[in-house]
């Protein structure tokens, strides 16, 4: 395991998949995915519902196992059925649509409770750096709230904050902002973009789509599990090539 | 002390209402005696049948079948069988195996008749409590657990910071249904002469002949117990709310 770790440099893809399969029972969902993602890069998942986004994601961070193919993380063989998830998970974070954050722990302590139990790292510093994170995601104030105190898009930062404490190298969105009201869509993207700036390697999916050419250094199109077509944003949404694209584009856009 | 007791003499002679406990030195030491028992009996049960509990519903949730069925063995014997009977297992099938040799040759029980109705008693709690908190356990949304997962907590940690917090507060109203089930049954120990509170009244009711007085006074004072219990869990479920949660 260490050994491919250390063969890892930042001049490969920090995110490699190759002809990824993947399906629930006999059902396939993941009909042969490739993509390579580079360091610091942002990238837009886009597609219908039912198309396998949330999978592909899932998969990249073990949430779920795949049948065939391979994924690399940083090096790390996730496909791996030996995979050390721990060293995974370190690198990769990840903000789900409902944001699952812990009900019974501030604000604070959502942020805090993995460096703390999880790296054992010490809670004075854990929490110096959590009061900065809740800083960033612009919630200075309601360290002390608990969830169910707080708005969805509220949440959702503080989620964003919860991932970032583990220090990941690789943030994962799902649909991040589709639980949320129109207006509060807006203070979860601004804080995503910040991230984007620092250079974070972002996949997002997403169905904004004027956030994803706003923000995405490339953007994948997925229909019944396979990728259709892929390109940097401004092509993209300029002259999809494909008609399956162009029917999803004029349907969203 | 001597109001009292003047008061005791006083309801006694006027009415003959006999409240030995009242007014006789020795009853009352004997009647404080058992609820004294009584008290420990319940506090350790209630302990250890919230230690089976947690552990039975961590096990019942592995994905191991040796752990688990076990378990299941254990919730459906301990629920569908009475507990005066359980317990009478324990002491007198159990109990006759388990004996050592003491120093002069003979024979003593190695585990006492108390110790077997604590045993019986928190394992009998402890099956429900088991089936309760995997109904709690249940209940914690399974997004939750994904994202735990996904910050690298293993299953013990996600259980220990996640699941079981949330579990005992989702738990916690059945949790006191049975806690206060098991006070009451912790009065099955009379029947192998642990000298509990109803082991105590009727030892004092059949040398006074004050049936009547002696059944009043013990109703009421398991009424005190179980008043006392639901108010610690009141304390205690007010203590584990949760600000904006909805449970
Ligand atoms: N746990 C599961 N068991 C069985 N089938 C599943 C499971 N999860 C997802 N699926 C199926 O896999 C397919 C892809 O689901 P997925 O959630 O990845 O789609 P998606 O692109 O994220 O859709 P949406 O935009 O609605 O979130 C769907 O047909 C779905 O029904
Ligand atoms: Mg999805």
């Amino acid at each position: 395991m260490a050994m491919t770790d250390v063969k890892w440099t930042a001049d490969q893809p920090i995110v490699s998949l190759k002809d990824v399969r993947k399906s629930y029972g006999s059902v396939p969902v993941l009909n042969g995915i490739s993509l390579d993602i580079m360091k610091g890069e942002v990238i837009c998942i886009i597609g219908p519902s039912g198309s396998g986004k949330s999978t592909l994601i899932r998969c990249i961070n073990a949430l779920n196992d795949i049948q065939g193919g391979s994924i690399l993380v940083e090096g790390l063989e996730v496909h791996d059925p030996k995979l050390d998830k721990l060293a995974l998970r370190k690198k990769v974070g990840m903000v789900f649509q409902q944001y699952n954050l812990f009900p019974h722990k501030t604000a604070l302590q959502n942020v805090m409770m993995a460096p703390v139990k999880v790296l054992k790292e010490n809670p004075a510093e854990v929490e110096k750096r959590a009061r900065e994170l809740i800083r960033k995601v612009r919630l200075e104030g309601k360290e002390n709230s608990y969830p169910g105190e707080l708005s969805g898009g509220q949440q959702q930062r503080v989620a964003i904050a919860r991932s970032l404490a583990m220090r990941p190298d690789i943030m994962l969105f799902d649909e991040v902002t589709a639980a949320l009201d129109p207006e509060t869509v807006k203070e979860v993207l601004v804080t995503i973009k910040d991230l984007a700036a620092e250079g974070m390697t972002c996949i997002l999916v997403t169905h904004e789509m004027g956030f994803a050419r706003e923000v995405a250094d490339h953007i994948y199109f997925t229909d019944k599990g396979v990728i259709v077509e892929h390109g940097p944003p401004a092509g993209f949404f300029a002259n999809p090539t494909d008609p399956r694209t162009r029917q999803f584009l004029s349907q969203v856009l | 002390m001597e109001t009292v007791e003047t008061f005791f003499q006083w309801l006694r002679q006027s009415y003959g209402i006999k409240i030995t406990i009242g007014y006789d030195a020795w009853d009352r030491a004997q009647f404080l005696a058992g609820l004294w028992t009584t008290v420990k009996l319940s506090v350790l049960s209630i302990i250890f049948s919230l230690i089976v509990g947690v552990i039975g519903a961590f096990a019942q949730g592995s994905k191991y079948l040796i752990l688990r069925a076990p378990i299941g063995i254990f919730v459906t014997f301990f629920r569908n069988t009475p507990p005066l009977v359980q317990l009478y297992f324990f002491f007198f099938a159990l109990g006759s195996v388990l004996r050592v040799t003491t120093e002069t040759g003979g024979s003593a029980p190695m585990v006492s008749a108390f110790s077997w109705a604590v045993i019986s008693l928190s394992l009998f709690a402890g099956a429900l409590n088991t089936e309760i908190f995997r109904s709690g356990i249940e209940a914690v949304p399974k997004s939750t657990l994904e994202a735990s997962e996904s910050l690298g907590f293993t299953r013990f940690q996600t259980y220990l910071y996640v699941v079981l917090p949330l579990a005992l507060r989702i738990s916690l109203p059945s949790l006191g249904t049975n806690l206060v089930n098991l006070v009451k049954t912790t009065s099955l120990a009379y029947a192998i002469a642990v000298p509990e509170l109803l082991y105590a009244a009727a030892q004092i009711w059949s040398e006074q002949l004050n049936v009547r007085e002696m059944m009043t006074v013990l109703l009421l004072t398991y009424i005190l117990l179980v008043a006392v219990l639901v108010w610690i869990l009141g304390r205690w479920e007010k203590a584990l709310r949760i600000p904006g949660y909805g449970v």
